[in-house]
């Protein structure tokens, strides 16, 4: 499981738990939050995934790209996304990140490197790709990571983006977090491959299956693509195997006809949580300092957003050019 | 008559023509357990996974695929889950679908429904909200439906699956809770036949899709101060039943055109032309146009209702057309 976690030091992997345990308690304010009706809309929120953002934006500079999906809550905050200005989005106020104007879906802090969250599945991959040229004429150290998932690795442009990518060597990483559904529809029934990382090999590129509950692994293999990306060697395909522990969206149920309570047990025993406290042997006070610190960062945002004003009806009708 | 929501209504026209014709087959995103709005709910069930089946999230692949089955004789519906997502899909729908009668010199037809639901007050945001039917109105060899009730919802479908042509088949989310009146056995609506939803003599609302309910509600209003509206609704806006239209405006000599899509080029440009031509000598005012303010739908809930038509900004224009002080 620690194959490669020795290149990590431990106060580097306590910082890499305290931004899943970060993405977990905002998950579930925000879950909390939406079921009381103060969020409106849709979120899709990652819970079960935090190692896949972690490990993966653990690899990156802040002037380095994500770009993420309609499930892109962990992404952002990996990535370092100001959580009272994220809160203030969710809540529909002037602060937010997106003037109120994207919500759950569409966050995105440019000023951290993150390119927002594309709720229209598959579109940030071609995104991905031009940025990367963009980067690679300039000729910039700096890569592009896409996140998407199972599903969304059988849209068209994924295909599409990872051929460019590949004949021009552009500096982007497609990250997919595999967590074996597309809303109701399983991966094995979605998908020809098992592994979908094999798809890499179509495009002559390096192509990993990871751990997905394991943050040291997915570090480590997005360490060697962005290695590799930065030496101008092109693109990389890591899939991580994860599973999600909620329900696709706003309040489904975390089981229910596509999938076992059993299943979602069996999943959950590998919380990637407790994956990394076993790795790190946690003592009982540094998780307590952990969750004091996070409750403090989750309150303060909170209070942050509840204390903005809401958006003004007119702003609505501003950044609109034609 | 029984009374059933909007959901049920087009679940009973694919039940009902599923079992008709053998050739009807269903297509697209989590279907099987109708997971998201509920249409296709007991279709896999009874009519079994070869006939409807979840596809992978691939919108370009699904319909252009839906496109062959019709060339080889099949009648496809398809859902898109989100009408937004149909941009993922314009070639097949647009490029495809609506030009292989023509071109190939009408050897073969392709008998295919698009069915997605447009339409904000859910707050979903810019990229999941939108009403496209303006869109698809333009394109020579599609068909464009947009019901408001149950009763249309049904007809409508039922006609658009039994039609040989390809119909883009518009539902809005507002409209799947709603309940309202079925005929019961084999209830059609024809294509290009706009209904009259109330009777009125002062002005003419017309509404498309949801916008009839913003229409009818605004008819109440202005009923309180001894207004008269009557509430027409086009049902498909291609093709237009203009006829139906203009009649109504020759009665009332005045109209409002009300649609969720945005203003420019919008079907409300389409038919308030159509009036005019039809029944320039009847109108006594400007025809006035309610539509989305020129932004994408914002997320919040109250910037999306700030930005989204409703029954006052429907007043307002039918005060203005009579010269009512508003
Ligand atoms: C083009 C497009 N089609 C369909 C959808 C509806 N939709 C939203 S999320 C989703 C499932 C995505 O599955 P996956 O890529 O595996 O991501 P996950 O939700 O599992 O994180 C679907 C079908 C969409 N948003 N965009
Ligand atoms: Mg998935």
């Amino acid at each position: 499981m620690a194959r490669n976690a020795k290149s990590l030091s431990r106060k580097r992997l306590h910082e890499m738990y305290r931004t899943m345990l970060r993405i977990r308690r905002f998950e579930e304010r925000t879950d909390e939050l939406f079921m009381a009706g103060q969020i409106k809309g849709a979120v899709h929120v990652s819970i079960g995934q935090e190692a896949c953002s972690v490990g993966v934006c653990s690899t990156l500079n802040q002037d380095d790209a994500i770009l993420t999906t309609h499930r892109g809550h962990g992404h952002s905050i990996a990535k370092g996304t100001r959580l009272p200005e994220m809160m203030a989005e969710l809540l529909g106020r002037s602060t937010g990140l997106c003037k109120a104007r994207g919500g759950s879906m569409h966050i995105a802090d440019v000023s951290m490197g993150h390119y927002g969250a594309h709720s229209i599945v598959g579109a940030n991959m071609p995104m991905a790709a031009g940025m990367g040229l963009a980067y690679q004429l300039e000729k910039k150290k700096q890569v592009a990571v896409v996140f998407f998932g199972d599903g969304a690795s059988n849209q068209g442009s994924f295909h599409e983006s990872m051929n460019m990518c590949a004949i021009w060597k552009l500096p982007v990483i497609f990250f997919c977090e595999n967590n074996q559904y597309a809303v109701s529809f399983g991966v094995e029934r979605s998908t020809a491959v098992q592994d979908i990382s094999v798809r890499a090999q179509g495009y002559d590129a390096p192509g990993v299956t990871v751990d997905g509950m394991d943050v040291t692994a997915v570090y480590e293999a997005t360490a060697e693509a962005v290695a590799r990306a930065r030496k101008g060697d092109g693109p990389s395909l890591i899939e991580a195997k994860t599973y999600r522990f909620f329900g696709h969206s706003r309040g489904d149920p975390q089981f229910g006809p596509y999938r076992t309570e059993a299943e979602v047990q069996k999943w959950r025993k590998r919380d990637p949580l407790i994956v990394a406290e076993k790795l790190l042997k946690m003592t009982k006070a540094e998780k307590e300092a952990h969750e004091a610190a996070i409750k403090k960062e989750m309150d303060d945002a909170n209070r942050f957003a509840e204390e903005s004003p809401k958006a003004s009806l007119e702003s609505a009708l501003e950044d609109v050019y034609a | 008559m029984r009374e059933i929501n909007f959901v049920d209504a087009l679940n009973e026209a694919l039940h009902e023509e599923m079992e008709r014709d053998e050739k009807v087959i269903c297509l697209g995103e989590d279907i099987e357990l109708a997971y998201v709005f509920g249409v296709t709910k007991g279709l896999k069930d009874k009519f079994g996974g070869d006939r409807v089946r979840d596809t992978p999230i691939s919108e370009l692949g699904i319909v252009g695929a839906a496109v062959g089955a019709a060339m080889a004789g099949y009648r496809p519906m398809v859902e898109i889950m989100f009408m937004d997502f149909i941009m993922l899909a314009m070639d097949p729908l647009v490029n495809q679908a609506a030009k292989l009668r023509y071109m190939l010199g009408g050897q073969l037809s392709i008998p295919m429904v698009v069915r997605t639901p447009g339409g904000g007050g859910v707050q979903y945001g810019p990229t999941h909200s939108q009403v496209l039917e303006a869109w698809f109105m333009q394109v020579p060899g599609l068909k464009v439906a947009c019901p408001s009730d149950p009763a249309d919802g049904k007809g409508l479908l039922k006609a658009a699956i039994r039609d040989d042509n390809p119909v883009f088949f518009c539902e809005h989310k507002m409209l799947y809770k709603m309940k309202g009146p079925v005929p019961d056995g084999d209830h059609i609506v024809p294509f290009g036949q706009a209904a009259v939803k109330r009777e009125g003599s002062d002005i003419t609302l017309i509404g498309v899709g949801y916008q009839v309910h913003n229409c009818l509600r605004a008819a109440e209003e202005l009923a309180k101060e001894g207004i008269s509206a009557e509430v027409v609704d086009p049902r498909t806006v291609a093709p237009l039943d203009t006829a139906t239209l203009a009649e109504s405006v020759r009665k009332t000599n005045r109209c409002v055109v009300v649609e969720e899509g945005h203003l420019r080029s919008g079907v409300g440009a389409e038919i308030s032309s159509a009036i005019q031509e039809e029944a320039f000598d009847y109108l006594d005012a400007p025809i006035g146009r309610v539509a989305a303010l020129n932004a994408p739908i914002p997320f919040d809930p109250d910037l999306e209702d700030f930005v989204l038509p409703n029954s006052g900004n429907v007043v307002e224009a039918a005060k203005k057309a009579l010269g009512v002080p508003v």
